[in-house]
């Protein structure tokens, strides 16, 4: 089963993140390496005796609806109630609410160990972690004084109400409606659907974020407002008061995530309450309730990357145990009795290590991501905006890249099971199932490209890309003087790979510029794989170099070099050349 | 009452455990340590006698390197109260530690000490009972129940086929075994404070014990491994093999 890889998780966040440098150039405020290493541990040891034991319980029996009432799997409850008296879902917040307010390195890292336990049970921790942002960022001290207290700690959950039937990707399209009341408050109507941990039995209180339309918005995205709308109304005391108008009229019947209740929620139907109307407040001003839930995006989305590299890792040690284990045919490697484990073919191995190194060249981006939203709340304007343009950039690329390869992996880790991994009481099937859904919610891995192409390359004039590019090249400087022989040909393979990423970036700059739409769209796709493959690389790359001594992480960068960013002027080719094709077959496509 | 609790860093009970090349021990570089479980459970049987109202101050100590002091540090984030590292880094067989332990002891004047009943390294299974003959205290060890009342204390012991119910005097030694209770996670908050809790740093100089090995390690080498088993035709013939070859009955 599932144990949380401390040790690598601690490597990566100090020394290939940066939150070693942060913590001696006192970026880190009282943390200490010590500390980090404590907290992990402990992190790591419920990750792995209390979450992952959990797994396939919440994948068999999943949540159910009767009545209006979601009931999760047995034992998921006491499972929430124990995380949360650790003080687990605290570590991020705000300290005058009872949160550590640590950094996101360490959220990360932390979310990483719940999500690889179980990703069903590690989203509602994520989803009340963005509704925790929402209210620091934009709700009101009112708000804040009932509510804030019991989201930091978990006592409260949050959910995020965005998805529509006819928005999803394009909000839009949003319909749902807020009407405002004379006491300053607002009534809520409409239906929102695929709503993670919109109801459930682990907590007595739900906050639900809610996207809607005040009655004289504008048309599209700038007419959106966000609500806090409680289930349980809130009386002046602090205890709960009345149901608000606000119900679970259904849950989906999912590939994967089980144990995580996926809800449509009807707002104003008059089931409770006096009059029809849920009852909410609205968070920041009106009609920027996408902005608000922008602010809280970049680390929603990272979140999300940071479960693509969970499912990821515990894919990959699930497979390397069994095939240590599973014993089929003769290996030249082999020299013991009888059949060889199937860890010595060649196949298997290529299998493994490509299991092995996509893990980790993800994981890499997704908490250099979280370091450089660190880094942006510390310093000079001038650093501020440096780090939080840096986040931005690398965000869609820690979302999209780290949740294909957490499919891509899972997936590889039911080939190494053979016929075993084809069945659901081995435990490898579940991966592949879960993972899934990663590269669909907080913006499929297509929108993300989008973003990455249109969005992110060209800030600062294509400065902020231009300097991550000089950071990637100042570690390949490093790795060309290294003169470490494990490293193989990844000092020639890697460089070529930066060389094809930045011209596939030139073009593409280009052809923006030009209002070539039409290319930059069909290429951003491979572009962001692209991005990601060959940073990945490099930070497996850093990562070796950091750790002195230890030949096996020089041989994994060396592996994953040789058999994996060779393939990048592939993907450059396929940014440069890709669109045209497209124009001449896609006509067979449309009726 | 004061209690003292010694703990010890040890390879994690995860560890799939490699015999060093040149077999002169087990392979302690790059592996992941971390505090003897039975360690864990001594910490924990004082934490919760101090939170019933029995122990004001719950001491921990442990004879080790440098890094020892995560073990501490892990000890005071599950809730004991200040640390003391004795510090050494070469071997440091029973006997030592029990010296240094007594010296611990004349200092701190604890009422109890808790060990665990055995490290998972060596199993030695000797600290306790050889501090309690130092000392010149009262033994209760392999504890699966304790019950303090004044200056008696009931311990439940596991014994080779069932267990025993003592009552000694205090102050005492009690070891402690695997079912005495189930020990907790440090919280999150309590991993902050544990930063911030008192830890002393002393070497054994300071308890003027002579810590050169007794012992000399011939060698290390790995258990073998399990050989293939034989399917018996009847009783009889198992009856038979048990007797002649195996030589059990
Ligand atoms: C299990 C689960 C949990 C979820 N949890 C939540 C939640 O808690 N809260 C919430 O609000 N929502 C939630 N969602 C909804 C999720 O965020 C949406 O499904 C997602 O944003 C995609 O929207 P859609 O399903 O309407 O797909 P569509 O937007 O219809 O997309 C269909 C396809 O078209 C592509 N596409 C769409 N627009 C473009 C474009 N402009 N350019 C190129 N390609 C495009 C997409 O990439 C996708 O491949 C959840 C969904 C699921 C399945």
């Amino acid at each position: 089963m599932y144990r949380a890889p401390v040790d690598e998780i601690a490597h990566a966040i100090k020394h290939v993140a940066g939150l070693s440098n942060a913590i001696d150039n006192g970026h880190a405020g009282e943390l200490s390496e010590d500390l980090v290493d404590a907290i992990l541990e402990e992190a790591g040891k419920f990750a792995s005796d209390e979450i992952a034991p959990m797994l396939m319980v919440g994948d068999q029996h999943g949540s159910t609806l009767k009545d209006g009432s979601v009931t999760t799997p047995p034992g998921w409850k006491e499972l929430y109630r124990n995380w949360i008296d650790g003080g687990w879902n605290a570590l991020s917040g705000p300290e005058e609410f009872g949160g550590q307010n640590l950094p996101s390195t360490l959220a990360m890292a932390a979310t990483e160990m719940w999500n690889a336990g179980s990703m069903a049970f590690g989203l509602c921790p994520m989803l009340t972690m963005g509704a925790i942002e929402a209210f620091e960022a934009h709700a009101s001290d009112e708000l804040k004084a009932i509510y804030f207290e019991k989201l930091v700690s978990g006592e409260w959950t949050g959910s995020m109400n965005l998805t529509e039937p006819q928005a999803g990707s394009d909000l839009a399209a949003l319909k749902s409606r807020a009407e405002p009341q004379d006491d300053g408050s607002y009534r809520i109507f409409g239906q929102k659907i695929y709503i993670t941990y919109g109801e459930h039995d682990m907590t007595d209180n739900i906050v639900h974020l809610v996207l809607a339309r005040l009655p004289d918005a504008p048309a599209g995205t700038r007419g959106i407002s966000l609500f806090a709308v409680p289930k349980f109304l809130v009386n002046e005391d602090g205890s709960l008061g009345e149901r608000n108008d606000v119900f679970c009229s259904g849950l989906e019947h999912k590939l994967g995530v089980h144990a995580s209740p996926t809800c449509t929620m009807i707002y104003g139907d008059g089931k409770f309450g006096d009059k029809p109307g849920a009852i909410g407040w609205l968070i920041g001003e009106e009609n920027r309730g996408l902005n608000c839930m922008f602010t809280m995006m970049n680390n929603a989305r990272l979140a999300v990357g940071v479960q693509g590299v969970a499912i990821a890792e515990a894919a990959t040690q699930k497979a390397i145990a069994f095939a240590n284990e599973r014993k089929q045919g003769k290996s030249p490697s082999w020299d013991g009795e009888g059949m060889a484990p199937i860890v010595y073919h060649p196949d298997i191995q290529r299998n493994l290590l490509t299991m092995k190194a996509l893990t980790q060249a993800a994981r890499a981006i997704c908490y250099s991501c979280a370091h450089a939203i660190d880094m942006s709340k510390t310093g000079s304007d001038e650093d501020r905006k440096f780090w939080s343009e840096r986040a931005s950039l690398l965000t869609p690329v820690a979302k999209a890249y780290s949740t294909d390869i957490g499919s891509d992996v899972a997936s590889i880790g039911v080939q190494v099971h053979g016929g075993m991994g084809f069945i659901e009481e081995t435990g490898a099937a579940i991966f592949m199932r879960d993972a899934r859904i990663a590269q669909i919610y907080e913006g499929t891995n297509g929108i993300q490209a989008i973003d990455l192409v249109q969005r992110k390359l060209p800030m600062s004039d294509g400065q902020c890309v231009a300097a991550y590019f000089d950071e990637l090249d100042s570690i390949l400087e490093q790795l060309r003087t290294s003169n470490e022989p494990a490293f193989g040909n990844s000092t020639a393979i890697l460089s070529d790979g930066l060389k094809a990423l930045k011209s596939a970036t030139d073009w593409l700059t280009e052809k923006s510029k030009a209002g070539e739409t039409q290319h930059v769209l069909a290429a951003a796709t491979p572009y962001q794989t692209l991005f990601g493959l060959v940073s990945g690389g490099i930070y497996l790359a850093k990562s070796a170099l950091a750790s002195s001594g230890a030949k096996d992480r020089a041989a994994l960068c060396r592996f994953f070099a040789e058999n994996h960013v060779n393939g990048a002027v592939a993907l450059q080719n396929r940014v440069e050349q890709g669109a045209d094709s497209f124009e001449s077959a896609a006509a067979s496509l449309v009726d | 009452m004061k209690v003292l609790v010694p703990v010890k860093r040890v390879v994690d009970y995860n560890v799939k455990i490699r015999v060093k090349s040149d077999d002169s021990g087990v392979e302690l570089a790059n592996v992941k340590m971390s505090m003897n479980p039975f360690d864990e459970i001594s910490v924990e049987q004082a934490i919760r006698m101090k939170e019933a109202g029995q122990v004001e101050e719950i001491v921990v100590v442990s004879v080790g390197p440098q890094q020892s002091q995560e073990t501490l540090r892990t000890a005071l984030a599950m809730g004991a109260d200040r640390a003391i590292l004795v510090k050494h880094d070469d071997v440091v067989e029973p006997l030592a530690v029990a010296k240094i332990l007594k010296g611990v002891v004349e200092e701190e004047n604890p009422g109890l000490v808790i060990l665990g009943k055995q490290a998972i390294d060596d199993d030695s299974n000797q600290t306790g009972q050889m501090l309690a003959a130092l000392l010149g205290w009262s033994q209760g060890t392999f504890a699966s129940e304790i019950e303090i009342s004044g200056d008696t204390a009931k311990v439940k012991r596991e014994v080779d086929g069932g267990l025993q119910n003592i009552e000694i005097k205090m102050p005492a030694i009690i070891t402690t075994d695997l079912r005495l209770n189930e020990p907790r996670y440090a919280s999150l908050p309590n991993i902050m404070k544990a930063k911030k809790k008192p830890l002393d740093e002393k070497s054994v100089g300071d308890y003027g014990v002579d810590t050169a090995p007794r012992l000399t390690v011939v060698k290390t080498e790995e258990p073998e491994g399990r050989k293939a088993g034989v399917i018996v035709g009847s009783v009889e013939e198992l009856v038979s093999k048990l007797k002649n070859e195996a030589g059990v009955l």
